[in-house]
């Protein structure tokens, strides 16, 4: 009898901790959980203003454009709708025109956007999940072969 | 030809797994000693194919053999040797090989190992070795074959990712493999246990030393994943919460709960059933970290090689071993008998058992926010995404309620203890502490939790040091320090990892505190400030390697009193056609000066380069703690004690123990 109170009393200790860590990521999965936006989905749902959400879709061939304080602007596509982003820094070795592109940032507005980081992909024929997902919704996905030739095409 | 005999020594590595599998869980069964002499030999055959099939790989890609199809899209006739062999193991096909050879090394290990007493489990557990190895070659012969031919050879290879053209890098998965893998060994034995229904005091002492190597190996892994991370991707950073991170985590953090459970199981007979849990869940993570890894269902940076296809066949296998696993785990629920060893609420089975709650719950957050974009579709009716504030606002609470308790539960004797005596030995410790932490609040008024940490990682630094002078007899003995040496390497084992631990906390706050960063747009000949610090663009030099073309920039650093050069650079590996960022450091006593050199600029007339400048405090703390905390299990592992298949006399462990 005693060492099934005790048994008790260690599962209810693990049941409070479990339920603390619970507890804990659920206020923080609320907090932080930040969403995925593709260009076209700004057009049905405007984006919350500064709050950090991801944005993905191909980097417009033709569109990033260098300016002298190291700032970089360019223009993320999804083939139905565009958006501007600005960011500061060293892109990752495989950002280029006509890839796939994640960037972590805020919306300064429905068509701007500013990136805080630019996610690195190591595989050079890579398109993100999300990116490949959302251009499957919009009718843009070929494979990833043919999301880059159709970008590369003037 | 050589290829084919790899390719052949591959199918009969599989048949002899299979042979070995069967007869491995017969002579255990039957208790017939025939069955196991034979599996040892199969054991030996399994682990000479693999071996071969290894070796003719790597002889493909030494010779640059572009008749096959894997030495093609990894290798480049051009590229350093070290990469060659390494390209054989940095693809997928080629991993997952090492992945069978590994399990079938530490198979052998086990086989030969001269613990003879228990030859039932042995035995037993050689055959769900076996079967782990038989899946796992089946899986690389008929679904990601290395050694394909192509019929029309071209004249030169794809090349190895220049990412993974480092030294780091190219001794990162076989350790990491040798980590995930002994999990796998772990598993097998317990597994055995559960057949063998013997699971005691005995068996923690036989699984201890493997969980140990596999435990140690994962460490360096990560160690080296994250020092990779942190010098060749340019962020500065060195770790990001990633889920192919989280991947290799979260069996390290459950092996590290494997670990302190097998000491109360081998030392007290106590919480046998719960090791045996840690046991599969540690070699099921594992798994699940292989499929996340080489699956791409989630969004990673690092994303090498996926096949959606073929990850199903690593689900399969990983739902055969967690379930099956799992259910014989209920159905031999009995012969777990855990009856044994009692104890008061305050003794060091309660602190350990409290130790193992905390990294199990701090493991299922992990989990739940690597695994939480997967639900989040249907959640959210969006994809969506879960980052490092996420992990830090859980995992960093859950840890430092461990960590705060550490250096007072350590003192704890088995059985019953008292927090005041113990309290008494930690306070010169803690005041140091809270100095510490004071000193760092005055220097930084508005970053409290920096503060917060260093009093923590000094804490757990003294209170390691204090509990181990302890045991060398400190205020009973003149000659402690001769007293700590000839102490047993499991205590200096225990004591080096726990000074690690803290090392690293000191490390990680104050890099993620005060870490300073800044973007320059810079031309030849300009200069720029950087905390305190002037920063000239010398020049660039256009170089070429064996397999690349170089933009080598000579920088110099004045920090008024001298003058230093960093060279960060531009590769341009034209047969992966990729460019990489070779970042340059200088370090010194308190940090390290980190430079990043981006794409020129030349679209403004006159050409500026986009430079990346971080200065990274106590950087060196973080992977010197986490190497201290690889050091300490090796020393526990390297104690001889440990292997001593017989259990010792209780009088004897309690007196190991106190």
């Amino acid at each position: 009898m005693k060492r099934r109170h005790k048994t008790l009393i260690w599962i209810a200790l693990g049941a409070v901790i479990l339920g603390g860590g619970t507890v804990l990521g659920a206020v923080a999965m609320k907090k932080t959980v930040s969403f995925f936006y593709a260009p076209k989905d700004v057009l049905v749902t405007p984006p919350k203003l500064n709050r950090e959400v991801r944005l993905g879709g191909l980097v417009l061939t033709g569109s990033l454009k260098h300016t002298n304080d190291g700032t970089i602007n360019f223009v993320v596509t999804d083939n139905v709708a565009n958006v501007n982003v600005s960011y500061k820094g060293i892109v990752p070795d495989l950002f280029r025109e006509g890839q796939g592109v994640i960037a972590e940032g805020k919306f300064t507005d429905n068509t701007h956007f500013k990136a805080e980081r630019i996610l690195a992909k190591h595989d050079e024929n890579y398109v993100p999940k999300e990116v490949a997902d959302s251009l499957k919704k919009s009718g843009e996905w070929r494979g990833p072969e043919a999301a880059l030739k159709e970008q590369k095409q003037p | 030809m050589i290829v084919e005999i790899g390719h052949f020594a591959l199918i009969l590595a599989m048949f002899a797994a299979l042979a070995q599998s069967c007869a491995g869980l017969i002579g255990g069964q039957r208790a017939d000693y025939r069955f196991y002499t034979f599996t040892k030999r199969a054991t030996d055959i399994t682990f000479v194919g693999a071996a071969i099939a290894l070796i003719a790989l790597i002889h493909a890609y030494l010779t640059s053999d572009f008749s096959v199809k894997n030495v093609v899209e990894n290798s480049h006739s051009l590229k350093p040797l070290i990469y060659k062999i390494a390209g054989s193991w940095g693809n997928h096909e080629g991993s997952m090989l090492l992945w069978a050879l590994v399990g079938a090394g530490f198979a052998t290990f086990l086989s030969h190992s001269k613990e003879e007493l228990a030859w039932t489990l042995k035995s037993r557990a050689l055959g769900v070795q076996g079967l782990i190895v038989a899946l796992v070659i089946a899986y690389v012969v008929f679904a990601s074959n290395p050694f394909v031919r192509l019929p029309n050879p071209p004249f030169q290879g794809n090349d190895l990712n220049p990412l993974l053209q480092d030294p780091a890098l190219a001794a990162h998965p076989p350790f990491l493999y040798l980590g995930y893998v002994g999990m796998s060994l772990v598993y097998s034995l317990a597994i055995a246990g559960l057949l063998d229904g013997k699971v005691d005091a005995v068996w923690a002492r036989i699984i201890r030393p493997w969980a140990l190597a596999s435990w140690m190996f994962l460490t360096i892994g990560i160690l080296l994943g994250a020092y990779w991370a942190y010098y060749e991707l340019g962020w500065g950073g060195w770790w990001f919460w990633d889920p192919v991170e989280n991947a290799s985590f979260m069996p390290w953090l459950l092996g590290t709960a494997l670990l302190h459970s097998a000491i109360v199981t081998e030392k007290r007979g106590a919480l046998a059933a719960w090791t045996v849990l840690l046991a599969i869940l540690a070699f099921s993570l594992s798994l699940l970290g292989t499929f996340l890894v080489r699956s791409g269902v989630l969004t990673s940076v690092h994303a090498f090689a996926l096949d959606p296809k073929r990850g199903v066949w690593i689900l399969l296998i990983l739902a055969l071993f967690t379930g099956g696993g799992l259910l014989l785990y209920g159905l031999r629920a009995s012969v777990m008998n855990s009856d044994k060893g009692m104890f008061a609420p305050v003794s060091r089975e309660t602190a350990l058992v409290l130790n193992n709650l905390f990294l199990v719950v701090a493991t299922l957050t992990i989990l739940v926010g690597t695994l939480y974009p997967l639900l989040g579709e249907a959640i959210y009716g969006r994809a969506i995404s879960v980052g490092a504030p996420y992990f830090n606002a859980v995992f960093t609470p859950l840890m430092s309620i461990i960590l705060v308790f550490l250096p007072l539960a350590s003192f704890f004797s088995w059985k019953r203890s008292k927090i005041t005596t113990h309290a008494k030995k930690l306070i010169p410790a803690l005041i140091i502490a809270i100095i510490g932490g004071l000193v760092v609040a005055f220097i930084a008024k508005n970053k409290p939790m920096s503060a917060v940490g260093v009093t923590l990682g000094v804490w757990l630094i003294l209170g390691a040091l204090s509990e181990f002078l302890q045991k060398a007899g400190l205020g009973k003995s003149n000659d402690v320090v001769k007293r700590a040496f000839a102490l047993r390497p499991m205590y200096w084992g225990m004591f080096i990892a726990h000074l690690g631990v803290g090392v690293f906390v000191i490390g990680a706050v104050v890099e993620t505190s005060f870490q300073k960063e800044q973007t320059f747009a810079i031309g030849i000949g300009e200069t720029v400030q950087f905390e305190g610090r002037k920063i000239t663009l010398d020049k660039i030099a256009s170089l070429e390697g064996p397999n690349f073309y170089s933009d080598a920039a000579q920088i110099s650093v004045n920090d008024g009193k001298k003058t230093i050069i960093l060279n960060p650079a531009r590769r341009y590996y034209p047969a992966a056609k990729m460019p990489t960022t070779e970042v340059d450091r200088k370090a010194n006593l308190f940090g390290e000066l980190y430079m990043a050199l981006g794409e020129p600029n030349s679209e403004s007339g006159a050409s500026k380069w986009v430079l990346r400048v971080y200065f990274n405090p106590f950087i060196g703390w973080i992977f010197g703690g986490y190497f201290l905390i690889a050091l300490g299990g090796f020393l526990s592992m390297a104690d001889r004690g440990l292997r001593v298949a017989a259990p010792k006399a209780s009088g004897d462990i309690a007196k190991a123990a106190s």
